[in-house]
């Protein structure tokens, strides 16, 4: 027995080496794209469009797809990336720090931001529980699933368009943490990621979720039986788009990225539920989506909301964070 | 007399509800929809490529802890040598260890900033790629070869391999026509054991290996992701093809156990 | 035992093979070191590279200790669950018979060669929200611990089988035709004997649920001082970027398995002084 193992470890060694090797030398290039949980179905139709262009003919896709702040995570420990399309601006800092991606980044007309949405209730059909406001989401017996703000970028959002929805509604900072701490003890999984939460939901599991408006979309899509709520006040949900020093070295990396901007993406953008932030697709009446009355960004300094930067630090510190209290509790 | 059948019905109920419904559900759920959209869902690309990255690591590391596992046996058997406590422990660890914790501390070892971190610059990736799932894989399987070959080397005793060492055996004509013979079934059960545990694998490898579609998934990372996707059919019709393989492992376990337990 | 005197007369390849052998010897103990000390040697010293301070600080973190918590009360709960139904099924299996037996005896082993995510997958489709059944347990610890049966199964029954069948049944017959029950018999004859085997059956049980992540993942729902376990925790911390947490919990994890397998070890050795 031993002896056929000896024999056959080499060979098979071997051919392993072989045929990895050999799918790995495709003609052309190709680009690694590292992304968050949400945007698969957007980056299947995407890319496709970009080979057919001119551009990018001849260049292939390495995808991996995963919670924004264990995507980062990886990334800065060694996966392969050209392109990272995260959650939120604070996941690609870090890899800022980690000398991965270019300082300068965000130095375009969007500042770096590709897509746009909002967050929202998603609810069962018919809404039976009555869920229109963030006051609702606190009454007793509601079950609100959100994912868990340490891993997901998401679930930041989820926080910080709760946390701005009171502030917008005149509460003080102080009363604003104790809506949080009451938010989260109706949340009764935290699951790790956006889409595993939107999962969560599919499976029966909660009386409302929240999420991205173009996870709700696609929740739909899929056939799950839900509809969201756009609440009153809430907040602009802005995804950055970045070139790591590895995508720099290749043109075909930087003319993806400026498809990215271009109509036709926005587009697709759009048909997969995310708001489009090129103005002229934006504005075209089938991308054009509900304005909620009270729409707030992570930098309204009115609402106590000071960027990601501080807010990041503030809230989401693994030891000193307020979410650290707030979920502890 | 009603308390055999008691506990036979007992014994026998525990079993259907949590083992054989569970099981069967798979199955179920997997032609739910009919044939066509469970073969579609495994004979898709990515599909097909967690498939064969599963086989690929599979025909890797079996054979590899196969034959270390055999001379660990021997040596830990045979010889006394310093440390050899320590060997033994370390060859059980990877039973009791925590699949996370392995696939963590390779992590830390070969990421950016680890003591082998410096690898990747130079053009050899280990972790998100092959050799770090096979790696990760190669250490929750160890010890099942050389537990296996441990005590049935022990009972067979040194009287046949001294007695053909006093006739001028070389000791390597030793091992191959007495010592190998007489351990050929436990090494059989233990390759079965090491096989399923190879292909079952899930925590160790999620962590070191990135999730690229169609490059470091293995078919029970495939189906993780085809159930996030909403993918049911897909993901339970994978669980279909890792089942069946466990179903196989499992009667090869059968007929290589070494003490059988049932007439 | 055999004479030295005639070994010493070596033929050349004799010489050649036993270098060999102790070249082999040494390549298997390098790759063991490659494979298993030298990681594991990583996550120690990452784990006190931040000093002692900040490894107490992880792992007295509230979190951190409540997974911890939760992991080893669910796994001492399995373990002994499944000391009583292991047992019981083993006997069932042994001492019994009917037709299927040859099935019964078989599928026991499925719960470790199935991937654990598949398992986690089925029992949440199962005894979760789409339940047949009715019932729910998912995202709570009832279904937390109907995961871990389910990995655990297999390690009590196939430790406990050889041992009963290899079991003399005279001393029994003899018992009860002097007149003693057969809980009686069961308890001063039979489990006796049972004993070691059973402790070391659930020794491994709970090594394998304190370390358990894949069939947990999916059905626990992984709430942080509800139904989160260590492993689950671990994966978070790596996740959320915090490896010095991951690596403070992983090296007390790392304790628990090395204390359970010195006393997987003291069984074994009570096991073979109990075998006449």
């Amino acid at each position: 027995m031993r002896r056929i193992s000896l024999t056959f470890l080499p060979l098979l060694v071997l051919a392993a080496g072989v045929v990895v090797g050999a799918r790995a030398s495709t003609a052309g290039t190709t680009l690694n794209l590292v992304a968050y949980s949400t945007p698969k179905d957007a980056y299947a139709k995407i890319i496709p469009a970009f080979q057919g262009t001119a551009a990018g003919k001849n260049v292939s896709f390495n995808q991996s797809y995963g919670a924004s702040g264990d995507q980062a995570r990886a990334v800065g420990a060694g996966l392969s990336a050209d392109i990272v399309a995260l959650s939120l601006e604070p996941d690609v800092s870090t890899l800022v720090k980690k000398g991965i991606v270019p300082s300068n980044w965000k130095q375009n007309k969007y500042r770096g931001i590709v897509t746009d949405s909002v967050v929202v209730f998603v609810v069962r059909d018919g809404n039976p529980k009555n869920i229109h406001t963030w006051a609702d989401l606190t009454k007793k017996g509601v079950q609100v699933i959100t994912p868990n703000p340490f891993t997901s970028g998401g679930a930041r959002w989820n926080v910080m368009a709760a946390y701005g929805a009171e502030r917008a509604q005149g509460k003080t900072d102080k009363q604003a943490i104790a809506y949080l701490k009451s938010l989260f003890k109706n949340v009764s999984v935290l699951p790790k990621s956006a889409r595993e939460a939107t999962q969560v939901f599919a499976s029966g599991k909660g009386d409302v979720l929240l999420t991205y408006e173009n996870e709700a979309i696609y929740a739909n899509k899929k056939g799950v039986h839900t509809e969201y709520v756009l609440p009153k006040q809430t907040i602009l949900i802005e995804n950055p788009v970045a070139l790591t020093k590895s995508g720099l070295k290749h043109s075909e990396a930087k003319a993806f990225l400026r498809f990215l901007w271009s109509s036709k993406a926005q587009k697709l953008f759009g048909d997969t539920g995310y708001r489009p932030v090129l103005k002229s697709v934006a504005n075209s009446p089938k991308y054009h989506y509900k304005q909620p009355k009270t729409l707030f960004t992570i930098n309204s300094k009115a609402l106590g909301l000071r960027g990601w930067k501080s807010v990041q630090y503030r809230f989401f510190d693994h030891s000193s964070g307020i979410m650290v209290r707030v979920i502890g509790q | 007399m009603i308390g055999r059948y008691a506990l036979r019905f007992g014994a026998l109920g525990y079993l259907a509800f949590l083992l054989l419904i569970p099981v069967g559900l798979i199955f179920y759920r997997t032609f739910e929809h009919g044939f066509q959209p469970a073969w579609d869902a495994v004979t898709n690309p990515q599909a097909l490529h967690a498939l064969w990255l599963t086989l690929i690591i599979a025909a890797i590391a079996v054979p590899a802890n196969t034959l270390f596992g055999v001379v660990l046996a021997i040596a830990l058997v045979r010889h006394r040598f310093p440390g050899r406590g320590l060997v033994n422990a370390i060859v059980d660890l990877p039973l009791a260890l925590s699949p996370v914790v392995v696939g963590f501390s390779l992590y830390l070892l070969y990421g950016t900033g680890g003591w082998l971190g410096g690898l990747s610059e130079h053009g050899i990736k280990i972790l998100f790629a092959l050799p770090g799932m096979t790696l990760a894989t190669i250490f929750v399987s160890l010890p099942f070869v050389v537990r296996e070959v441990v005590p049935v080397l022990r009972e067979i005793g040194t009287d046949q391999e001294q007695a053909a060492e006093t006739l001028g055996a070389a000791p390597f004509t030793t091992f191959r026509r007495i010592t190998l013979p007489a351990i050929r079934w436990a090494v059989c059960y233990g390759v079965v054991l090491t096989t399923a545990r190879v292909i079952g694998e899930f925590g160790a490898v999620s962590i070191v290996s990135g999730r690229i579609e169609g490059k470091t998934e293995t078919l029970p990372l495939y189906v993780q992701s085809q159930f996030e996707g909403f993918n049911t059919t897909g993901a339970f019709a994978a669980s279909v093809v890792l089942a069946l393989i466990a179903l196989t492992t499992v009667l090869a376990m059968r007929i290589f156990r070494p003490k059988e337990g049932v007439a | 035992m055999a004479s030295s005197a005639a070994v010493s007369v070596r033929a050349p390849g004799a010489v050649l093979g036993r270098a060999g052998g102790a070249l082999a010897r040494g390549i298997a103990v390098c790759y063991l070191s490659l494979i298993v000390l030298v990681p594991l040697a990583a996550l120690i010293w990452s784990s006190r590279s931040q000093g002692v301070q900040s490894f107490w600080d992880e792992v007295t973190k509230p979190e951190a200790l409540a997974a911890l918590k939760l992991t080893l009360g669910a796994a001492l709960l399995v373990a002994a669950f499944n000391a009583v139904t292991g047992t019981a099924i083993a006997w069932v299996l042994v001492r019994d018979s009917f037709r299927g037996k040859g099935f019964f005896n078989a599928v026991i082993d499925l719960p470790f060669a199935l991937p654990t995510i598949v398992a986690g997958l089925v029992l949440l489709e199962l005894y979760g929200p789409n339940s047949p059944f009715g019932v729910d347990l998912a995202f709570q610890r009832a279904g937390l611990v109907l995961a871990l049966l389910f990995v655990t199964l297999p390690f009590v029954v196939r430790a406990v089988q050889p041992v009963l069948l290899e079991l003399d049944q005279e001393m029994e017959e003899a018992a009860e035709s002097l007149g003693a029950g057969r809980i009686a018999v069961f308890r001063r004859i039979v489990f006796p004997n049972l004993l070691p085997a059973i402790l070391s059956g659930v020794a491994l049980a709970f090594a394998r649920a304190v370390g358990e992540f894949g069939s947990v993942v999916l059905i626990s729902g992984n709430i942080p001082f509800k139904t989160e376990v260590s492993s689950v925790y671990i994966a978070g911390q790596v996740e959320s970027d915090n490896p010095a947490g991951a690596a403070a919990v992983s090296v007390v994890l790392l304790l628990i398995s090395l204390g359970v397998l010195l006393l997987i070890g003291a069984f074994r050795h009570w096991r073979t002084q109990h075998d006449r």
